[in-house]
């Protein structure tokens, strides 16, 4: 009976090396896969877009972004990707990138941003436009590190916000974005999940949106991978760049201080 | 007028090497949308690069081809600042074209 | 509306073809035949009989594909020559509902050394088949696809 138990232990111990050596091979071939496919990202073409829209004179006021205030100062736009969000004064609020761009579209240009940008047109007018412009702005500080400021109260507010979010669990299945972003080692399917309550390493989570989905040929902005998770979640679907979302990217924000930035980035 | 290519074109030991990335559906036409409805194709059916106005590749594609299409070829005899012109046409009479110059 | 089968035969030959046609490069049959020769066949056999029968396996043919891609939507896929006088690339997909993906005519001073992205419905063998000194030779390569998810 023992001599059993052993070689069944043997056995069962040869099979989870295996199965743990497929996983490997699994694992390689998919980095391979995502290797093969940095040179030459279609984001690059969203880059191209952002660029143009940027330096075009548009809207009601025929001006273009190039005065646009992403909290480095107005103009500035190398290094602004990796401090966001961070406390505006003008606005009186922590913003993120694309409200800070809804804002400067808005009061510079003059667009009626209410009305043009939200999470029903993902993909189409104004609001395809701030994440081509997203992804322009990104791309400027690739390569850069991830430094938001808490100097200011509704910074550190805003975190503590992010944080209490992050852990909420609720929804038809109880879930919180802890559920599969709160720990080491969780997967779905393919997909590794990074770790979001500390720094998950460069170009992972936070430091990886904007990102080009060649499973549908979109491209990404936070908002837009935020509202995925809430729609996965079975939540109801925030507001685009509420302040939830806010939060919650100056929570990821905050705790990826230090990761480089491969934005914008390509994903399955 | 279709999305701008992203052109880069670049020339290392006398070969230059061409990388294009298309902006384009590339609808197979073998889609249906949520409705059951079939998506009409739309892809690029042909490519041409030129340089000098010599041809140096021509590509015909089917909608297997992925969308906003990426491409890289190598050719010779290209000097820095040459043009490489690249123009695509698809299977409903658009086209694009568009240059860079060798770097 | 009846088209002839001459004017639909021309019409075939439009576009980077006509071109080539134009610029002396090519002949008018090569033209033609060249022009969507393949595409429509719906198996691999009936596709290599339209580029003009079964291609040899040559080790001087490289095919460069991931073994495994995380999404069938996108997958990088090349093909590499290095045997004399290459012509011409085709780039096939066994298990695609019309394996003909793509061909590419090489002009003299260009590399047998092409690559694009290509659509796989699921897993397979690609195949690079190439045309060097008038004849065909392959090489073939399985890619596995995989489904991602829902992450990333």
């Amino acid at each position: 009976m023992k001599k059993n138990l052993r070689v069944l232990a043997v056995l069962a111990a040869i099979a989870a090396v295996q199965s743990a050596h497929a996983q490997d091979a699994a694992a390689e071939g998919i980095a391979k896969y995502r290797e093969m496919l940095q040179d030459g990202n279609p984001a690059e073409l969203f880059e191209m877009k952002g660029e143009e829209l940027w330096k075009q004179k548009r809207g009601p006021k025929n001006v273009s972004l190039e005065k646009c205030d992403l909290g480095k100062g107005p103009g500035v736009v190398k290094g602004a990707f990796v401090e966001l969000p961070r406390f505006f004064a003008d606005t009186g609020r922590v913003q993120d990138l694309e409200s800070r761009l809804m804002t400067c579209m808005e009061t510079l240009q003059g667009i009626d941003v209410k009305k043009e940008v939200n999470t029903r047109n993902f993909g189409k007018g104004e609001t395809a436009n701030i994440v081509a412009l997203s992804t322009w702005i990104g791309a400027q500080s690739m390569g850069m590190r991830f430094n938001l400021s808490q100097s200011h109260q509704a910074e550190r507010d805003m975190y503590e916000v992010g944080k209490r979010l992050f852990f909420m669990r609720g929804g038809p299945h109880d879930f919180a974005c802890a559920t599969c972003h709160g720990e080491d080692g969780k997967r779905i399917r393919l997909q590794d999940l990074p770790n979001l309550t500390k720094n998950p390493g460069d170009g992972v989570g936070f430091a990886a949106w904007p990102a080009y989905r060649v499973s549908n040929g979109q491209m990404w902005s936070m908002q837009h991978r935020l509202n995925d998770c809430y729609r996965q979640q079975r939540f109801p679907e925030p507001k685009f760049a509420s302040d939830v979302t806010i939060a919650l990217g100056v929570y990821m924000g905050v705790n990826a201080k230090g990761a480089e930035s491969i934005v914008p980035s390509i994903k399955r | 007028m279709a999305d701008p290519m992203r052109i880069r074109a670049a020339e290392a030991g006398g070969v230059t090497t061409v990388r294009v990335l298309m902006s384009h559906p590339m609808e197979s036409g073998l889609r249906k949308d949520a409705a059951g409805n079939t998506i009409p194709a739309q892809y690029i059916t042909d490519v041409v690069a030129t340089h000098n106005g010599k041809p140096v590749l021509q590509a015909t594609w089917s909608g297997a081809v992925s969308q906003n299409p990426f491409l890289s070829f190598k050719f010779k005899g290209a000097a820095k600042g040459d043009k490489v012109v690249v123009k695509w046409t698809d299977n409903k009479g658009e086209s694009r074209t568009d240059e860079a110059a060798v770097s | 509306m009846h088209i002839s089968s001459t004017r639909r035969t021309v019409l075939k030959s439009t576009g980077a073809m006509a071109t080539l046609l134009s610029l002396g490069i090519v002949t008018a049959e090569q033209a033609h035949a060249a022009g969507r020769a393949g595409f429509d066949a719906k198996t691999l056999d009936e596709a290599l009989k339209a580029l003009g029968g079964t291609p040899a396996t040559n080790a001087q043919v490289t095919i460069v594909s991931p073994d495994i891609a995380e999404n069938g939507a996108v997958v990088p896929v090349g093909a590499v020559s290095k045997l004399p006088n290459t012509t011409e690339i085709y780039l096939l997909v066994e298990k695609n509902p019309t394996p003909l993906a793509a061909g590419f005519v090489i002009p003299a001073g260009t590399e047998p050394d092409v690559q694009t992205r290509l659509k796989m419905g699921q897993s397979t063998n690609v195949l690079a088949v190439v045309k060097a000194d008038g004849k065909l030779y392959s090489a073939s390569k399985e890619t596995k696809v995989t489904l991602g998810g829902c992450g990333g």
